[in-house]
């Protein structure tokens, strides 16, 4: 189904998560890299996992204040069936971690600093999602 | 005090998530559907954080360290490997047919939505299989305790 084009809102959501990137940089100098920080919330020892479940709430609590003050999840829903969006998290989560990142590691993070890798995995899971889109929506047909 | 900062990071990182958009699969899939009802609002989100970090970046590594630790933590591998490009594939094949990655995972659970909560967990039990995968690798390689393979041969 389509969606409206909302250039102004984006632009302001981009403006936000770069401040975001900019202040965790700042002040711990870390990589505001979702996957990372997610896998590492669970995985690391304490006083490397602290920071990260700090983040990670506020990140719930800033979704959530949006959504109150701005009804920005209104009619939010799963564009998939239950058993595809349980290999699809399966498959960004290994994704991920293989990869060393997802959309704001590589893709804002990474590219900032030019890193070459950053790069290529920006243009690579970009490509990726574009065919897979592509397979469902025009080769399979909505069926799915 | 240095948890203040990252907290105020992390709300600013979800109102950014949350009002531009992306927490919506649908509209992250349109933008993936470049040769069907594109929506392009995901490359204005990319380009205005890129536009505020790419100089705010410059500025900030001209300092000796950052506010709150020794130094800044920044990924050292260089090459493009086969882990690199493997991984990037497949994250691209998941947000493809989820229109999900990370963070508007998250985000979206706050829509009470109990399938976003399913997601949020495969993805969460990815990233664990992988590194547990990667760890026992490591330990296999280096020859140390192999008792988990031999019994997997019993």
């Amino acid at each position: 189904m389509a969606t409206e084009f909302t250039p102004v809102l984006s632009t302001l959501g981009g403006l936000l998560i770069g401040a975001s990137a900019l202040l965790l940089m700042w002040s711990m100098g870390r990589i505001a890299g979702i996957s990372g920080i997610v896998s590492g919330a669970a995985m690391e020892a304490s006083s490397e996992r602290n920071w990260r479940l700090v983040f990670l709430l506020g990140l719930m609590l800033g979704g959530g204040l949006a959504a109150l003050l701005f009804g920005s999840l209104d009619g939010v829903q799963p564009v998939t069936s239950t058993g595809l969006l349980v290999v699809a998290g399966l498959v960004v989560g290994v994704g991920t971690a293989m990869g060393s990142g997802c959309t704001s590691g590589h893709g804002v993070c990474g590219i900032s600093r030019f890193s070459p890798r950053s790069i290529v995995a920006t243009l690579i899971f970009m490509s990726s999602g574009i065919v897979t889109v592509f397979v469902l929506r025009h080769l399979l047909g909505e069926t799915l | 005090m240095k948890y203040f900062y990252v907290l105020l990071s992390g709300i600013l990182f979800g109102l950014g998530i949350a009002v531009s958009g992306m927490a919506n699969p649908a509209k992250v899939q349109n933008f993936l559907d470049i040769f069907g009802t594109w929506d392009p609002s995901l490359a204005l989100v990319m380009g205005a954080a890129l536009l505020v970090v790419t100089p705010g970046y410059r500025l900030i590594f001209s300092a000796q360290k950052p506010r709150f630790a020794e130094t800044f933590s920044l990924p050292q591998k260089s090459d493009i490997d086969r882990k690199l490009v493997g991984g990037a594939v497949l994250f691209g094949v998941g947000w493809g047919i989820s229109g999900l990655c990370p963070a508007p995972a998250l985000v979206a659970m706050l829509t009470g939505i109990g399938q976003f909560v399913i997601f949020a967990l495969a993805m969460l039990t990815g990233m664990v299989l992988y590194k547990q995968f990667v760890l026992l690798q490591g330990s296999v390689n280096t020859a140390t305790v192999n008792t988990e393979t031999n019994n997997d041969k019993r």
